[in-house]
């Protein structure tokens, strides 16, 4: 009897303990699984812009998907753009994640090659494909297989305060770091601001560097670790001047940079920057640029190689492998209508945000001056090579460049570093 | 062995009575004391899913190559098997003399050993004096144990935010410093600056719980002792040394040992303070977690790896410390 007692506290506490682990895990999104097209159903949408400039006009978008297909609901859920990777990666390798979500270009191959994507090929998502930019689409490919549908895409640029430049009595953009730097010192001393702001430890915004001297942190085609090469290693002895030089604006690495440099050009009080079309309607927000022509932008200045290079960056609408049917097939629907003409249209105007649709290009669009700006850039921009790792290639460099940039380790002695990272990452590549 | 028996103190000798074997001896106390294991059972249960079946699975990680491309994965309905490959000590010898091994452990290594020694002595220190303040009789004490008890009661994080706002370039450190004409490093990103400010970030944060606990320690002293010593003429010195001391002993023996650990394994301060952007204040547990979640993709196996050298290294010291006590108190009988 006395044990039986025992045996039964014994299997109480354990059903509770059970219990209590299983309530947890428990997803509901997949509820009403398999009906596919038919009843109401409720998809979850992650969005990665910014919250307060740019979220309300995604959000509005997903109102009109709503009421446009009466049977489907959309949770709308705004994820911090630093956060949502890692974020992503958690849902989707366990539970609650989104059925349809906004990836930077540069996690889709990676998610893919995780197995976190559905294909679009054939799908409602990708009907009009043919209307996009084909080295967009190339980007959203991995294996042969369309993974996401661009959303809108970007590039660095060189933005200037015009009021400021015509003070210091400079006439035209500049062309090279060099020019840069010459531009920076006269700025400084007839117009009385700092002349340039580079932000520091973000090997994102040291790609121009690497390109204007021809190379990249891999040669992704040879199988060749390339970060540790002589020019790159020259690539990064000019990045790091950039913080040294006079009218230049001394590296900052604190955790609050962003913004610190964000303010400062906002604000005036500095006169160049390099940026996305990202922040243009921030930039618009600040007293410096209540006119908005004032704000000038530039292709990014050319390294010795005499070519200029930036990055391509963007965004796809990605929809979850995991998702059942129903959920997928909505999903798809979503992915296509945000995608579509009028919707990239109605996002470039009110987010400055550049459309990755030939047709999405109107008249009105192209008059605001970010997107023009930033349309007569887009053919610097370098296409991303086609690696699953290449986005975790940033991690390394910016840490090291941070290193570099404070003098605790030399160029080579950093790049070779990153070098050996890279190797860790790539065990396929030649050093 | 049986010379060892033979040659054992009077005390053991009870130990050679006849006793039963171990599983006699488990049924006998089962069937006497059946309630405590059964009381006993959900704690076991419970810590042995949230402690043991983790640390195990961490142990194994560590002699894998598992990173987050290559685990197990459940994509809602579809499964992904882990494709990843036992490699023995590999990671071990990677992380301890692998190529750039200095730069990934051995200078966060000698970092987080000098962060923790200057923290651990500092907070100790300041709590000490600030508890031998507080338990002298002056007006207004309950006050100021209060404000200085403050710091503890908010969030670790709130503090650091502030601390965080205060260091930057423009805050109101600087601003204090640059109005007396001292120097104003720029605390949150010059490396040796950023180390001082982690430093005075966590002593703030970690004060109060010594000053709380050695308080504690002083009133529980019997004042007698005290008016003995005085009668005896002992300066207050002497008296510091002969009689508070040793009358703290527990306490701060204690309170040492928990100070290291924290301290060793202090995450919130460096990681709000400086996130990832400070390689050379990453101490051990920031760089695990960096190496786990902070990169992509995961390095899950090299994460564990430190994990457990993080592990190995609290259960050398600890062993070490309480011996070295264990000494002490038998030298000081």
């Amino acid at each position: 009897m006395r044990r039986g007692i025992a045996a039964s506290a014994l299997v109480a506490a354990l059903a509770v303990s059970l219990a209590a682990c299983g309530s947890s895990g428990s997803g509901s999104d997949s509820a009403n699984g398999g009906k596919a097209d038919s009843g109401p159903v409720t998809i979850t949408y992650w969005d990665t812009s910014n919250a307060t400039n740019e979220a309300p006009n995604y959000q509005a978008l997903v109102k009109k998907f709503e009421a446009a297909n009466p049977n489907i609901t959309v949770k709308f859920v705004n994820v911090p753009f630093d956060q949502a990777q890692n974020k992503l990666q958690t849902a989707m390798g366990a539970s609650g994640a989104p059925d349809v979500f906004r990836s930077e270009v540069g996690w889709t191959s990676a998610f893919a090659k995780a197995g976190y994507l559905e294909p679009l090929d054939g799908t409602p998502a990708a009907a009009d494909v043919s209307a996009f930019q084909a080295s967009l689409i190339q980007q959203a490919k991995y294996d042969g297989k369309l993974y996401g549908m661009p959303l809108v895409t970007d590039t660095l640029g060189l933005m200037y305060n015009k009021a400021l430049f015509t003070k210091a009595g400079i006439t035209t953009p500049p062309k090279t770091w060099d020019e840069l730097k010459a531009d920076a010192a006269q700025l400084k001393e007839k117009a009385g601001v700092d002349g340039f702001w580079m932000r520091a430890a973000d090997g994102y915004y040291a790609m121009p560097f690497l390109y204007g001297e021809g190379t990249n942190m891999v040669d992704a085609a040879g199988k060749k670790i390339t970060i540790n090469s002589p020019e790159a290693a020259k690539a990064v002895e000019t990045y790091k001047s950039m913080f040294t030089a006079p009218g230049t604006v001394k590296a900052d690495v604190t955790t609050d940079s962003y913004a610190h440099m964000m303010d400062a050009f906002n604000s005036g009080k500095v006169a160049a920057i390099i940026q996305g079309p990202w922040e243009i309607t921030n930039v618009y927000k600040g007293s410096a640029f209540s006119d908005k022509t004032n704000l000038g932008i530039a292709a990014v200045p050319a390294g010795s190689a005499g070519k200029a290079g930036a990055p391509t960056g963007g965004h796809n609408v990605s929809v979850y492998a995991g998702s059942d049917a129903a959920h997928k097939a909505a999903g798809e629907k979503l992915a296509a209508f945000l995608t579509s003409a009028e919707s990239q249209t109605f996002l470039a105007q009110k987010n400055s945000t550049l459309p990755t649709r030939s047709d999405a290009y109107t008249a009105d669009v192209k008059a605001d001056p970010g997107i023009a700006g930033f349309q007569a850039i887009l053919p610097v921009a370098q296409p991303r090579p086609e690696l699953p790792e290449y986005s975790s290639l940033f991690g390394s460099i910016g840490t090291n460049l941070g290193k570099i940039v404070q003098g605790q380790s030399s160029t080579q002695a950093g790049l070779d570093a990153t070098a050996v990272d890279y190797a860790k990452l790539l065990p396929g590549f030649a050093k | 062995m049986a010379v060892a028996v033979q040659g054992a103190p009077k005390e053991r000798s009870r130990e050679r009575e006849e006793r039963p074997g171990l599983v006699q001896r488990l049924k006998l106390s089962y069937s006497k004391y059946w309630y405590a294991y059964a009381m006993v059972a959900p704690v076991v249960i419970v810590l042995g899913v949230l402690v043991g079946y983790p640390l195990v699975n961490g142990l194994y990680l560590t002699l894998t190559d598992a990173n987050s491309l290559n685990s197990a994965r459940q994509i809602g309905v579809k499964h992904i098997p882990a494709s990843y490959h036992f490699i023995g000590l590999h990671n071990y010898a990677d992380v301890l003399w692998g190529p750039g091994s200095y730069d990934r452990f051995w200078s966060h290594f000698v970092w987080t050993i000098a962060w923790t020694v200057i923290c651990v002595t500092v907070t100790f220190a300041l709590g000490l004096g600030l508890a031998l303040l507080m338990n002298q009789k002056l007006r207004g004490r309950g006050l100021y144990r209060m404000l200085l008890i403050l710091p503890w009661a908010v969030p670790t994080f709130v503090t650091v935010f502030s601390w965080r706002l205060m260091l930057a370039d423009g805050g109101a450190v600087n601003a204090l410093l640059g109005s007396v004409g001292l120097p104003e490093p720029s605390w949150l990103a010059d490396p040796l600056a950023q180390k001082a400010a982690a430093i005075l970030v966590n002593t703030w944060v970690g004060v109060p719980f010594m000053m709380v606990s050695l308080l504690g320690g002083l009133q529980a002293i019997p004042g007698e002792l005290y008016e003995a010593a005085e009668m005896d003429g002992a300066s207050p010195w002497q008296r510091f040394v002969n009689v508070t001391m040793p009358g703290l002993r527990s306490v701060s023996s204690t309170v040492l040992l928990l100070g290291v650990i924290w301290t060793f394994n202090q995450f919130v301060v460096l990681f709000v303070l400086f996130g990832n952007n400070a390689p050379d204040t990453q101490i051990l547990v920031t760089w695990a977690y960096y190496l786990g979640f902070g990169q992509q993709p995961r390095d899950y196996a090299q994460s564990a790896t430190y994990g457990v050298l993080l592990l190995s290294i609290l259960i050398v010291f600890t062993t070490f410390y309480r011996r070295w006590l264990a000494r002490n108190e038998e030298a000081s009988r």
